[in-house]
């Protein structure tokens, strides 16, 4: 006995040509996912668990990580990492639920230049800061700052 | 299908967290007295009890994104997603259980 299979109805869609994007943010969320747990846990450890916690947080905490180079590759890493897999994430959520295609353009349009205004914002934050502003009261100061 | 609404409810409260965050400290670079205001309202009691909240979203968001790497790569992740999925929630009770004390006594100056 012999199984006649018809010939499918639908045409044989090639391949696109060029980068796969989708498949670059799928493996995207993953590798920096893996990256971003390591360092979202430390960045809560050390801001949240040692000394006094959150209490502990001021201007001057700030600049004293600033300070550090390893904190300064640390969270530079924490903003890209985490905001573009943040964005990536609502750009998949935008798709499932935004089924209007002007809808999804504007939604699209708005994650993309929220997503760009924050990342030079944020990368100016950590490189573009200065630690012992002049005027500023000695005692919001860290205390590496030389005395007015 | 609960993991995938949590991932997706967790994943949208941290990334609204993130955009504040990212705004609130680049008040450092506009005056220490700017950024001391706004990060004092992290320093509440509301707000450290919302911290909670806001960790044990991370925490899972974290351990769930682990088990779905899992299931894509690991050749019997498919088979053991659901136990998996019990092993996220075990690990996230420890993680909070260290936590939420260790900050409550942060907060309230235990």
């Amino acid at each position: 006995m012999s199984v006649t299979i018809e010939k499918p109805n639908a045409p044989m869609r090639r391949p696109k040509k060029g980068i796969n994007w989708e498949k670059w943010g799928w493996i995207y969320m993953r590798v920096s996912g893996i990256v971003l747990v390591v360092l979202i846990f430390g960045h809560l450890f050390v801001n949240l668990m040692i000394g006094e916690g959150v209490k502990a947080i001021d201007f001057a905490f700030v600049a004293g990580k600033f300070a550090n180079p390893f904190w300064v590759v640390w969270d530079t890493a924490l903003l890209w990492l985490a905001l573009i897999h943040g964005a990536n994430g609502m750009r998949t959520l935008v798709n499932d639920y935004a089924t209007k295609a002007t809808t999804r353009m504007v939604l699209h349009g708005a994650l993309l230049v929220s997503t760009l205004a924050l990342l030079i914002l944020g990368t100016l934050t950590i490189y573009a800061f200065d630690p012992c502003p002049a005027g500023s009261p000695a005692d919001l100061l860290p205390s590496f700052c030389p005395a007015v | 299908m609960w993991s995938w609404v949590l991932h997706r409810i967790t994943g949208v409260g941290i990334y609204f967290f993130l955009l504040v965050h990212i705004l609130d400290t680049a008040l450092v670079r506009v005056s220490p007295e700017a950024y001391n205001a706004v990060i004092g309202a992290y320093q509440t009691p509301f707000m450290g009890v919302a911290e909670v909240g806001l960790v044990g979203a991370i925490v899972f968001h974290a351990f769930n994104g682990l088990r779905i790497i899992l299931v894509d790569f690991w050749n019997i992740g498919t088979q053991i997603h659901r136990p998996m999925f019990y092993g996220v929630l075990g690990l996230w009770l420890i993680t909070m259980l260290a936590f939420t004390p260790r900050h409550l006594m942060n907060v309230f100056g235990w």
